[in-house]
């Protein structure tokens, strides 16, 4: 388990972290989500070590992180870049050498990964004449070719084509269900949501909430409860204490003042037609990062 | 507790930890080292100017040997009777000719340089005729000379002095300028490339740049020994045994310098190169550190006469590497000054590879525009 507790960073007069506290379990895939110049990048570099901060302190399984340690970590940095004279192959054991790997292993790691990754046919094209796409996946071989034990990546899905984030969000999963902490930062909320066990979200340099996304939408569920029935909705503007936010046809989304107005609101739509759907509204990540923001 | 949580250590496979250590840092280096080296060797502009290098070292002892070999014997037509003043003239080679208008003939047809006739009036018993301009190698040859004695002889020919002088200083200004704009290149390339930040979040900034200075100095090592092996192989097979005698000691202490020199000269291209995020710039900001390399270079050609200013040179760091061989070739240093020296050179290349790691280190993520040189070493 990576745990921050209190990291703290300052450029000059400004607080970019301000007591930065959270978990990322291990076998726990857990998106990292703020709006630019949150503090994401600042984060993660400082969970990698290529920054220093300014207090506070990062553990693995409870201990101070050491060189060793972080050796083991794959790291997929915001600003991406490999060296574009060198192959692909080589460029991929090198880094996995680098990480402490012997040559044979090494390259074994490294053909087997760029076979997952669609890029056997590639190996020995240099980085410069890859395609875009084909150098993003180049990137993410980079980041996980010395099979680390923990992995920090910086908004992996950016700029991503939607069979490079299958990929991604497959070979991601794969890491998490070896046990590894992941932990990931991404500006699209909607691959948050559907992929991550755990969220952490942060704004001006502080964690607003943080936790396993079921606790965080029970945490912020609302008061609304949504209607899908056979037939029209439409009486349901009638019913006593009920108040409807949104309706189209048989679909309708309303606040209801009492447990007892609710009740009856079901009770008059099963003896009107067909019930579909009765439920509590389903709290979306933009909604929650909307309030917690705020 | 009932089931044990599973340490880290516990979840990879057992088959690949055995393949796996703990990378010390030599291992870091000698791969960065390694890579450098590798990629060096497989761009196209550093083989050939590697090879027109070599080329040109090898023509110039080629054509040193040629132009040499040139100067020893000059045709000249002999008219009958004027033999005596030619035979055993090592220097002229006399075509015999039975009248002078043959001889004349044969020097307007080009095929002698000067005609030597005879001539009783003279008082050396001959004349030389030349065509257009006066034939001055042939009157040399033909001069009498008084004999030269010197009170105090000097222990080196000045224009082999003044070559010898030329050599170090261009060797070493052209490899430092060479390697150490690779060197500046290469980490500008890992700033603009961004391929830094996976590197650091691998392996630390001082191994980085050990490993990229140890690779680039390799280099440079490599090129001046080759440059030396091909002067030395050209000057033996042309048969110029002359010029290699007396060398020998100062050459040997020229390369240990270049050594120490070019490391000294490597972190600080690294560090100021780590300064800027495109290679546009590095030209701007290298500039103080290719002063330090020109400067040398110039006093050198300048006053290699000089044994004041060759004093000194021999004990600034930034000129060591040139002046100390220097005085050693002339013979003016005591056996204790290149080591004096040394100590110097080997002391301020510690500080300057210490302030550059600090420089390196400060500067390699700031991207943007150039970072100042006070932030670089305060961090």
């Amino acid at each position: 388990m990576l745990e921050l507790h209190d990291v703290t960073k300052r450029y000059g007069e400004r607080l970019a972290l301000d007591a930065v506290t959270f978990t990322v379990g291990d076998g726990r895939l857990t998106g990292f989500v703020g709006g630019n110049g949150a503090g994401k990048t600042t984060t993660m570099r400082i969970i990698l070590g290529v920054l220093a901060a300014d207090g506070g302190s990062v553990t693995l399984g409870g201990a101070a992180l050491t060189e060793a340690d972080r050796r083991r970590f794959g790291y997929m940095p915001e600003e991406r870049g490999l060296y574009p004279k060198m192959r692909l192959l080589e460029q991929t054991v090198y880094l996995a050498r680098l990480h402490g790997w012997s040559p044979a292993t090494a390259r074994r790691n490294a053909l087997e990964l760029l076979e997952r990754l669609g890029l056997a046919e590639r190996a020995d094209d240099t980085i410069e004449s890859l395609s875009l796409g084909n150098q993003q996946r180049a990137q993410i071989a980079a980041a996980l070719v010395h099979r680390p034990e923990v992995l920090v990546l910086d908004e992996p899905f950016s700029g991503l084509d939607p069979m490079a984030v299958e990929t991604v969000q497959g070979v991601l999963a794969d890491v998490a269900a070896s046990g590894a902490p992941v932990l990931f930062s991404s500006h699209q909320l909607d691959i948050v949501e559907r992929l991550c066990d755990d969220l952490v979200i942060i704004a001006d340099g502080r964690i607003r909430a943080s936790g396993s996304g079921e606790a965080l939408r029970t945490q912020h569920a609302t008061e609304r409860w949504e209607l899908l029935m056979t037939g029209d909705a439409g009486w349901l503007r009638q019913a006593p204490g009920i108040r409807v936010d949104e309706f189209d046809g048989g679909w309708a989304l309303f606040e209801a003042e009492s447990d007892a107005a609710r009740r009856a609101v079901l009770a008059e739509a099963m003896a009107r037609g067909e019930v579909v759907t009765f439920t509590r509204e389903h709290t979306t990540l933009a909604q929650i990062f909307r309030e917690v923001v705020r | 507790m009932s089931t044990p949580t599973p340490t880290r250590a516990d979840r990879s496979r057992p088959a690949d930890r055995a393949d796996r250590a703990a990378p010390r840092f030599v291992d870091s280096v000698a791969l960065i080292a390694g890579r450098e080296i590798r990629m060096r060797f497989r761009s196209k502009a550093f083989l050939w100017s590697t090879a027109v290098l070599m080329l040109a070292v090898l023509a110039s002892v080629v054509l040193g040997s040629i132009f040499g070999a040139q100067e020893s014997t000059t045709k000249v037509a002999v008219v009958a009777g004027a033999s005596v003043a030619v035979d055993g003239n090592d220097a002229l080679e006399p075509v015999p000719a039975y009248d002078q208008d043959e001889a004349e003939e044969m020097l307007r047809a080009g095929e002698v340089e000067a005609i030597v006739a005879p001539a009783a009036s003279e008082p050396l018993g001959i004349t030389v005729i030349g065509l257009d301009s006066p034939p001055e190698s042939v009157v040399a040859a033909l001069a009498v000379e008084p004999t030269v004695e010197l009170l105090e002889p000097a222990a080196t020919d000045p224009t082999l002095a003044y070559l010898v002088a030329f050599g170090f200083g261009l060797v070493f200004f052209m490899s430092a300028i060479t390697f150490g704009s690779t060197i500046a290149q290469s980490v500008v390339e890992e700033k603009q490339t961004r391929v830094v930040e996976i590197l650091l979040s691998t392996v630390s900034a001082r191994a980085l740049l050990t490993g990229k200075v140890i690779g680039n100095s390799v280099m440079a090592f490599a090129q001046i020994v080759a440059i030396a092996v091909l002067a030395i192989i050209g000057l033996l097979v042309t048969g110029q045994r002359v010029l290699l005698g007396g060398l020998g000691t100062s050459v040997i202490w020229f390369v240990v310098f270049f050594a120490v020199g070019f490391v000294m000269l490597a972190a600080l291209f690294a560090a100021t190169a780590a300064m800027v995020s495109r290679a546009e710039d590095i030209g701007s900001v290298t500039t103080p550190v290719t002063m330090l390399v020109m400067i040398p270079y110039f006093l050198i050609i300048f006053f290699n006469d000089d044994p004041t200013v060759l004093a000194v040179m021999s004990y600034v760091p930034f000129s060591a590497p040139v002046g100390m061989p220097m005085r050693v070739f002339l013979g003016e240093a005591q056996w204790w000054e290149p080591f004096a020296s040394l100590a110097i050179l080997l002391a301020t290349a510690a500080i300057a590879v210490w302030i550059g790691e600090r420089i390196y280190r400060n500067s390699l993520l700031k991207t943007g525009p150039r970072v100042r040189l006070g932030e670089a070493l305060q961090g």
